[in-house]
């Protein structure tokens, strides 16, 4: 890898989102993911002769809502425009996009990096329609010579978000699609899965030398799968065009591809072969005037967007940041966590008070750790908010230790059985009862001289040996508060 | 203006026709003139007119996002020039300058 040194690296990124509508955006077919191939389709999916499309009204809904969600201004008036070009994914020869006129405009979207915020840009949001899907038959894409198509996905409604050349890391690349991506589910008009390819995205790259206004020449990278894929690709590329410039040699403008399993991007197609689209207004839909009132009308219906949600997290619930950015930036954490607050505020005022923050860092903790593990979102768990909030409470009512609770949580996560009878059944009720301590402190004290006389020698580590002997003897139950007020006590007593 | 033999190769190109030598001196010299016709609108002050994109005046016709029945898989692939199963099949293509652009 080589280091950046004196240059700075530019990069602007375009995302592509399919719309979670439930039909195309131009016909009725339905846009389920997983369907038999092409049996979703019809005419104007499938670009038959004659067949006339009509605007899904929702898919310009869903376009207004991300636009206003990142801060855009929305046009006035506005239409479709003809991309065209011929490739097997694109029945009719063009695609319906937009051109110069896109639905949104201007706006940006606020990203934090190793704690500096940074707002970064959006030039436009537009409506266009999705592309049949091309699967290479035979073993891989070179040794194949024929292609195979799916038309399902073929008009499925996509929005397209162009940054402008404003992040200068691939750290910043990668938080500013967390935050658009995290923002578009919590809208509802994607669901952004990257495996699924509901979300898919290209980096503009460059470099140029630090302090300088002029960007250097740009290379569009292409096949990004993964947000991990967008960093790795976007460090390769930097550091390839560094290396380039530093040898005296000059980047070209191209486009390439990113191989994942090498880690590397390969030259793909030079400007001078770019294609030339020639669009052209679409005459088989008719413009759009989209009236203010309405526009007013989604913004005054968008959801609670993720920074938001962040601060209310931290003001109401004194969440620190970070475990606050974390729950409001996924939606599924969000609204478990809401769950979560739910119960434990019907459950009584006493847990309810810190309950909010402990629900919190088991969210961001144990809980995230175990889904990573199983590598399964938290809806597919069998943990239920209840179960968190229930487990949340036995530790403020003291009934279990935060280490007990932990093995009881391992197993309210595998099998969803409720806390409170994992504590029964396997008698883990924490020992708080001062007497009953005490009796087992003495005998502790008792049975090991050794590391007593070692206490009263100055070396404080050997209570920590008294303290462990006694979670053995009582099989981690022992209130460790008390039972290290007891101990010291006792010890006290002896000195 | 006048288009050039190359400009009219290359959209030729771009339009997926192959023409001879005699189709592009031909079409060059229609496209010129077409060209010419619609510069003279250049001359006119055209300072306060949205350019016409449609000729209908018709704005805003929309459906409501409800989905329909789809074509069954065989009607969908019944017209296919070629399949593979539940799929079109096409030769491969892969060429400079091209791709899903999606
Ligand atoms: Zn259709």
């Amino acid at each position: 890898m080589t280091e950046r040194g004196d240059y700075e690296v530019v990069v602007g990124i375009e995302v592509h989102a399919e719309l979670a509508t439930e039909s195309k955006v131009f016909c009725g077919c339905k846009t389920d993911f997983g369907a038999r191939p092409n049996s979703q389709t019809c005419p104007v999916c499938l670009g038959m002769p004659g067949a006339l499309p009509v605007l899904n009204r929702r898919a310009l809904e869903y376009t207004i809502r991300a636009g206003l969600a990142l801060n855009c201004s929305i046009a006035r008036w506005t239409k479709f425009d003809r991309k065209n070009y011929f490739y097997p994914d694109l029945a009719k020869g063009y695609q319906i996009s937009q051109y110069d006129i896109p639905i949104a405009h201007d706006g940006y979207i606020d990203i934090e990096v190793d704690g500096q915020p940074k707002r970064i840009r959006v030039r436009r949001v537009h409506l266009e329609e999705e592309t049949a899907k091309l699967v290479h038959a035979g073993d891989d894409i070179i040794s194949s010579n024929q292609s195979l198509l799916d038309f399902n996905r073929s008009g499925i409604g996509l929005i397209e978000i162009v940054s402008d050349a404003d992040m200068r890391s691939a750290d910043e690349a990668r938080a500013y699609l967390t935050k658009l991506r995290s923002i578009l589910v919590a809208l509802g008009v994607s669901d952004c899965k990257m495996e699924e390819g509901s979300m898919r995205c290209e980096a503009n790259v460059s470099v140029m030398p630090k302090g300088s206004k002029e960007y250097g020449t740009l290379a569009e990278l292409k096949n990004i799968a993964s947000f991990r894929a967008v960093h790795r690709a976007i460090q390769y590329e930097s550091a390839r065009q560094i290396e380039l410039v530093r040898a005296g040699g000059r980047v070209s403008r191209e486009t390439r591809h990113w191989d994942d399993a090498r880690g590397e991007t390969a030259f793909m197609r030079s400007k001078e072969q770019a294609a030339d689209y020639r669009y052209f207004p679409e005459p088989d839909l008719m413009p759009l005037e989209i009236a203010p009132g309405w526009v007013e009308e989604i913004r005054s219906g968008l959801p609670e967007l993720p920074d938001a949600r962040a601060a209310r997290y931290v003001g109401q619930f004194g969440l620190p940041t970070s475990d606050a950015a974390q729950i409001a930036e996924s939606r599924e954490l969000a609204s478990f966590f809401d769950s979560v607050c739910d119960a434990l505020a019907k459950a009584g005022q006493a847990q309810a008070a810190d309950g909010p923050r402990e629900a919190a860092k088991w969210l961001v903790g144990d809980v995230s750790a175990a889904l990573n593990a199983g590598g399964i979102e938290l809806s597919q768990s069998k943990l239920a908010p209840e179960l968190l909030a229930e487990l949340i409470g036995l530790v403020g009512s003291g009934k279990i230790s935060g280490k007990i609770a932990k093995s009881v949580f391992e197993e309210v996560f595998a099998r969803g059985v409720r806390p409170g009878d994992v504590v029964r059944e396997r008698g883990l009720v924490q020992i708080s009862d001062a007497g009953e301590l005490a009796a087992i402190v003495k005998r502790v004290i008792e049975a090991n001289p050794g590391p007593v006389a070692d206490y009263f020698a100055g070396k404080e580590r050997a209570i920590g040996f008294l303290v462990g002997q006694i979670m053995k003897e009582t099989r981690g139950r022992a209130n460790p508060q008390e039972t290290n007020r007891i101990l010291k006590e006792e010890l006290a007593k002896r000195s | 203006m006048s288009l050039s033999r190359e400009q009219t190769a290359r959209l030729a190109e771009l339009a997926r026709l192959s023409l001879d030598d005699h189709e592009l001196a031909r079409i060059a010299h229609d496209l010129t003139e077409i060209i010419d016709y619609m510069e003279k609108l250049a001359g006119i002050d055209r300072a306060d007119v949205r350019p016409m994109t449609h000729v209908s005046g018709t704005v805003n016709v929309y459906r409501e996002d409800r989905a329909k029945p789809s074509l069954s898989q065989e009607e969908a692939l019944a017209n296919a020039p070629d399949r593979q199963g539940e799929f079109f099949r096409v030769p491969r293509i892969i060429e400079a300058g091209e791709g899903s652009e999606a």
